[in-house]
């Protein structure tokens, strides 16, 4: 096989894949694919190699490892390293400069973060910026963030080796200028349509897998084959100014460090004698896929659209406020470039939702491209990637009202301006508010709710009706001082834990999702998704996480038993597309192989709300409105109701489903009901828990503070592919005799034992050296030793805050963080880094024993 | 020294242009627009010829609203006034294009004193009419010389140079003048950030172009058949030698 653009050679009419697109991406991807052992693949690209039109042709290639995000930080260094190993990265260093006082304060955010992935970095005065780049105007910084290993890589050399490496291995074929027209597919018994053919201008060839890897493009291509990849393609703008004296006198192509004016959004990076300018501040420019000129009606390429000077002028005039000498220098080169932009900001990556072995590799940056070349190469070969956790960029995490253009834009417009911001952990979006309300949303706008967007839902955070607890809980309303732990959060979460724990609190669950699975196996099939034993008594519930076949954590969920063949699975908003996606996949291959043990899904999200209500009092309050379907009270007794049941009851007259289970260390209930008897059920359980003086709780309380008090561990915080249950303190005693996904990693997991214990650690001083207490998020701070080193375990995973919170029944501020076993003992002093300053911590848990009532007494009584 | 430049805003297509489905007009979406190599270079030697003997440049050209883009993009190379007869068609032909711009002239001139030298394109980009210029000029009375590789500026007088089949031509033309600059008689400079910023500030002056249509009419625009090449491989390694020297013969590259 070879490399050939030559016009006569017809493509091949068959491969074992297809990958579309010759991007840093599809060509890292072939690469990877082939030393992964895959053969028989082809790469096709519409325009010429080895530049052929797309966004990689003319990036500017830098890398900044930083990254608050650990999936992207992994990947953006993992890539670097692969770069460096291709010997085409040219390290030169970086600083981002600091024209506003907030953004010192990131500064000190990054520092944390860098201390977490180990990235080298310091903080620099202006004068030693000056030092360093002697054409700044240091008079109007504040100071900088400096990181040595900043580095400009070279994109299209680095796709053309891995390109050539799978052609050397035989494994390869590449057609330039041939452009795919459109994707056939044919539909599965499942309902499910599968790729089975790329027709091309240059002939047709039947595949088995199909990757997009096409940029821009992607959506138009997903679309070929009725699939959604959700993207925009977005203009950024990026000015090639010079000749300038010093950067010719300086002879190199990168003398002097790349400059990322973080507060006006622009970048200004050396290439050769000339300065290359990037902007991030204009006004949101958004395209549509179909929209991009082909590349024979192109000036330039495809994604080099002119420049529109309007948008660019603002930023000349702070480039020339930062670098004089860039205003006399010749703008030789100015395009609005073409890069993807998703709702969220991260990649789209995996197999596409709606059809199968069609696979997304899109909206990567070169920053990252390798990397996640290498993750979906992994991906395809393994069913789940093992370099990483993928949840963040996995394309299956988004719900059908998250994929229309219409929101693309309403996010891409909102977070656009942002890609330099200052994003807090907590940062609510602004845009495309409303979207799902549950049945009790005017019952809650009337008690004061502030909502935060959970995938859509409005989900309640807090109330301002419970501010009146003030009296009651005065020291739970102490302020934050400093205003970045204060955003996003109120004081009256602490008054609403102690209340709740004190008499009784309702929670809004509607945001979780609901899947129905029934028919002769679904207990076969759900025992085989998940790892805890599923066949249990009519009635009873399990909660159990889901592997990847490689033995990490692919989901966390309860199951409860409503039926002889009748399952239903309880799972978050956060996770619920790609637990729909996974279960639809393993469903479909189960169905295949067991012809007489059938099972069918059924999402039943939309129909059902959930409240729970919890507290000493909650048993009491649900008394005065339950009953069987007559008239007649409802045992809600531990030996009638006992912990882990589920039944079916009336509330005031409305049929509902009763769970005895908490997330919150309390005893009590999540109701489900019907969305149309939502509001009675919560009326006729406000009313009677009057008497209890009931509350309503925010989720701040639900997935915070209660949680962190009891050690629950949270799917894609504590939870994650890196990690196995043997590790998260949620392995049981035996292992089931049934067949399970992941079933041999997980019996290796626990003969190897835990290589790091998730624990429970207390801050033993909040103190800064400004005299003040502060808060951190739990985003990835680092868990140090005493001396101040970084803490890592025998798989090299790093010791990181997963969650904060306060715990204000243990009058304590909690993180939760993986610990090494020789840390993981309880009473060890240790430090964690928040803000770049240094805390005491202690470890007051190794394992899932909670701080707040260890023996659970209180769900039990 | 006074000297003006007049230029047309026509798109930068790519190597195929698409054309509307109405026939009239390129499909300019995603176009940039520009001006014709030619008046670049005009507008490069209006810089030079002011900044080598003082005086003041300006650019006119007669367009649509948006053609405000090209006279800022000459002010921003050190033009300093620029003028607009704005249109609400796409174009105007030329004869019409040219009364236009000679009596907008006359109205500049007379506020402000003549243009010692008026400089044109030798043809425009998009319809290339090698017309404009000419007419102007008769229109004013002037005399003019197209196709300029060379200028210089004399006592009263301009001597300008213009390439010939065998040799060079070399013109003394007295002031004022019209010229027809050709690519190649600079290397136009490109803008500079500060010269953006300051085109921005530039006050372009409107003279409402006035003057009957001319005689020619677009009637449509058609896409020329596209080029297929056909790709014949002439062999492989050593054996293909025989045949590359034949291809080559053939061309007359080799004899
Ligand atoms: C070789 C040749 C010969 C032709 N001969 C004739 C002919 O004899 N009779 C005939 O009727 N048609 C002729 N045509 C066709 C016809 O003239 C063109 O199609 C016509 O539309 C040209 O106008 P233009 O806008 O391209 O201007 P051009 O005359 O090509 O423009 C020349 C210069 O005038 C200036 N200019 C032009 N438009 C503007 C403007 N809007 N504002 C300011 N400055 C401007 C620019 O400096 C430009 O470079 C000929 C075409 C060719 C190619
Ligand atoms: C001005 C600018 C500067 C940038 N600088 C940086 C930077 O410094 N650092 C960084 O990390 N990132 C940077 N980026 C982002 C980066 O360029 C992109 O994110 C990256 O190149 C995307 O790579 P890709 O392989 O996914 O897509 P592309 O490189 O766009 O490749 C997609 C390919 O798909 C092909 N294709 C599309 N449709 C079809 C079809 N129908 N048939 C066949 N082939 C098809 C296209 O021809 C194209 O070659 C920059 C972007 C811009 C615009």
């Amino acid at each position: 096989m070879s490399e050939q653009t030559a016009a006569t050679r017809d493509v091949p009419s068959t491969a074992k894949v297809v990958v579309i697109g010759a991007g840093i991406v599809g060509n890292c991807l072939v690469g990877h694919l082939s030393r992964l052992g895959w053969t028989d693949m082809v790469l096709l690209d519409k325009g010429p190699l080895p530049n052929p039109g797309g966004s990689t042709g003319h990036a500017s290639n830098f890398i900044f490892p930083t990254d608050h995000n650990k999936e992207m930080a992994f990947l953006t260094v993992d890539s670097q390293n692969q770069y460096i190993d291709h010997g085409l990265n040219n390290t030169c260093g970086g600083i981002e400069v600091a024209r506003e006082p907030q953004r010192l304060e990131e500064f000190k955010r990054r520092m944390t973060s860098a201390k977490a992935w180990n990235i080298d970095a310091r903080l620099v005065t202006p004068a030693e910026i000056k030092e360093m780049v002697p054409f700044i105007n240091e008079e109007i910084l504040l100071g900088g963030y400096y990181t040595p290993s900043v580095s400009v890589v070279d994109s299209l050399a680095t796709g053309t080796r891995m390109r050539e490496e799978a052609v050397a291995a035989g494994n390869l074929s590449v057609f330039a200028n041939t452009e795919v027209l459109s994707l056939e597919t044919e539909l599965l018994p499942s309902g499910f349509p599968k790729v089975t053919a790329v027709v091309t201008d240059r002939g047709r060839i039947e595949a088995e897998h199909v990757v997009i890897a096409c940029g821009v493009w992607s959506p138009r291509i997903a679309a070929m084959a009725g699939a959604n990849i959700p993207l925009t393609p977005a203009v950024h703008q990026m000015a090639d100014v010079g000749p300038i004296d010093v950067l010719v006198e300086s002879n190199k192509e990168l003398a002097y460090p790349i400059i990322r004016d973080m507060d006006t959004f622009c970048y200004e990076r050396q290439s050769a004698g000339s300065m290359e300018v990037g902007s991030y501040a204009h006004r949101p420019i958004l395209m549509r896929p179909d929209d991009i000129p082909s590349n024979q009606a192109s000036a330039l390429t495809p994604t080099e659209l002119p420049l529109t000077y309007d948008d660019f002028e603002p930023q000349m005039e702070q480039a020339i406020e930062l670098m004089e000498m860039l205003g006399d220098a010749e703008i030789k080169y100015a395009i609005n470039g073409l890069l993807s932009l998703t709702p969220d900001a991260n990649p789209v990556l995996g197999e596409t939702v709606e059809v199968r072995n069609l696979w997304s590799a899109a909206a990567v940056w070169i920053k990252e491209g390798p990397g996640i070349a290498q993750l979906v190469a992994e991906w395809m070969t393994y069913g789940y990637p093992h370099m990483c956790d993928p949840h963040g960029s996995d394309i299956s995490r988004f719900y059908p009202h998250e994929k229309t253009e219409w929101h693309i834009n309403a996010r891409c417009n909102e977070h656009f301006n942002k890609t330099y911001g200052i994003v807090h952990p907590r940062e609510q979006w602004a845009s495309q508010r409303g979207m799902r309300r549950s049945p009790f949303y005017a019952r809650e706008e009337a008690l004061g709710a502030t909502f935060f967007d959970a995938r859509g839902w409005e989900r309640p955070q807090w109330y301002s009706s419970n501010e009146k607890l003030q009296a009651k809980f005065p020291e739970a309303f102490t302020p934050r001082t400093h205003e970045w732990d204060a955003r996003w959060w109120n004081p009256v979460t602490n008054a609403e834990h102690l209340q709740m724990r004190e008499s009784v609190g309702m929670v809004d669950l509607t945001a979780f999702n609901e899947f129905d699975f029934e028919g002769p196996g679904a207990c076969a099939f759900l025992d085989y998704v998940c790892v805890n034993k599923v066949d249990v008594a009519v009635g009873r519930s399990v909660y159990t996480p889901l592997l990847t076949p490689h033995g990490g954590f692919r989901g966390d969920l309860t199951i409860q038993r409503l039926g002889e063949h009748h399952f239903r699975v309880i799972t978050g908003a956060f996770d619920g597309g790609r637990d729909n996606y996974w279960f639809n996949k393993h469903l479909e291959q189960w169905n295949a192989d067991h012809a007489d043990a059938q099972a069918t899904f059924t999402d039943r999200s939309q129909g059902i709300c959930t409240v729970g209500v919890w507290g000493p009092n909650a048993a009491k309050t649900l008394a005065k409105v339950t009953t069987d379907h007559t008239t007649a009270p409802y045992d809600l007794s531990q030996e009638g109701f006992p912990y882990g049941a589920v039944q079916d009851v009336l509330i005031d007259g409305v049929p509902c489903t009763m769970f005895r289970i908490s997330y919150v260390g309390e005893n009590g209930w999540e109701i489900y009901t019907r969305m149309e008897h939502g509001l009675k059920v919560w009326d006729a359980i406000w009313d009677a828990g009057q008497e209890f003086e009931i509350i309503p709780v925010g989720i701040g309380v639900y997935a915070v503070t209660g949680r962190i008090e009891k050690g629950y561990r949270l799917m894609g915080a504590e939870l994650e592919s890196e990690y196995t249950p043997v590790e998260a303190g949620l392995a049981r005693p035996k292992v089931k005799a049934a067949a399970l996904i992941g079933k041999a990693a997980y019996r290796k997991a626990r003969d190897e034992g835990p290589a790091a214990i998730m624990c429970t650690l207390s801050m033993d001083s909040q103190q800064c050296a400004d005299g003040y207490d502060r808060f951190p998020t739990g985003g990835n701070e680092p868990i140090l030793t005493l001396s101040g080193d970084r803490i890592v375990d025998a798989k090299g995973r790093v010791s990181r805050v997963t969650t904060a919170g306060a715990g204000p029944s243990v009058g304590k501020y909690l993180l939760l963080a993986y610990l090494p076993p020789e840390h993981a003992v309880e009473g060890t002093k240790l430090q964690v880094m928040y803000m770049n300053e240094l805390y005491p911590v202690t470890v007051e848990r190794a394992g899932a024993t909670p701080l707040f009532d260890p023996t659970d007494a209180r769900m039990k009584s | 020294m006074r000297v003006l430049v007049c230029v047309k805003r026509v798109p930068a297509p790519g190597a195929k242009i698409n054309i509307t489905a109405d026939g009239q007009a390129v499909d300019t979406a995603y176009l940039a627009f520009t001006t014709s190599p030619h008046e670049e270079c005009a507008v490069e030697e209006a810089v030079q010829l002011v900044e080598r003997h003082g005086g003041e440049a300006t650019v006119l050209t007669l367009g649509p609203a948006e053609a405000d883009e090209q006279l800022r993009y000459a002010a921003s190379l050190g033009v300093a006034k620029a003028v607009l007869l704005p249109i609400t068609e796409a174009d105007w032909d030329p004869q019409r294009t040219a009364a236009a711009i000679a009596g907008a002239i006359r109205e500049l001139e007379a506020a402000e004193g003549a243009f010692d030298i008026i400089l044109f394109g030798n043809e425009s980009a998009d319809s290339g009419g090698f017309q404009v210029g000419v007419r102007v000029a008769r229109a004013l009375g002037r005399p003019i010389v197209n196709g300029i590789k060379g200028i210089e500026v004399g006592d009263g007088s301009v001597r300008a140079r213009r390439e010939a089949e065998a040799g060079v031509e070399v013109y003394t033309i007295p002031m004022p003048v019209v010229l027809g600059v050709k690519e190649g008689i600079n290397l136009p400079r490109y803008p500079t950030m500060k010269g953006r910023l300051n085109a921005k500030k530039v006050a372009v002056a409107q003279v409402t172009p006035s003057a009957e249509p001319g005689g020619q009419q677009m009637v449509t625009l058609l896409q020329a058949a596209e080029k297929s090449s056909n790709t014949v491989i002439l062999g492989k390694g050593p054996e293909a030698a025989a045949a590359v020297v034949d291809v080559l013969e053939e061309l007359g590259v080799l004899k």
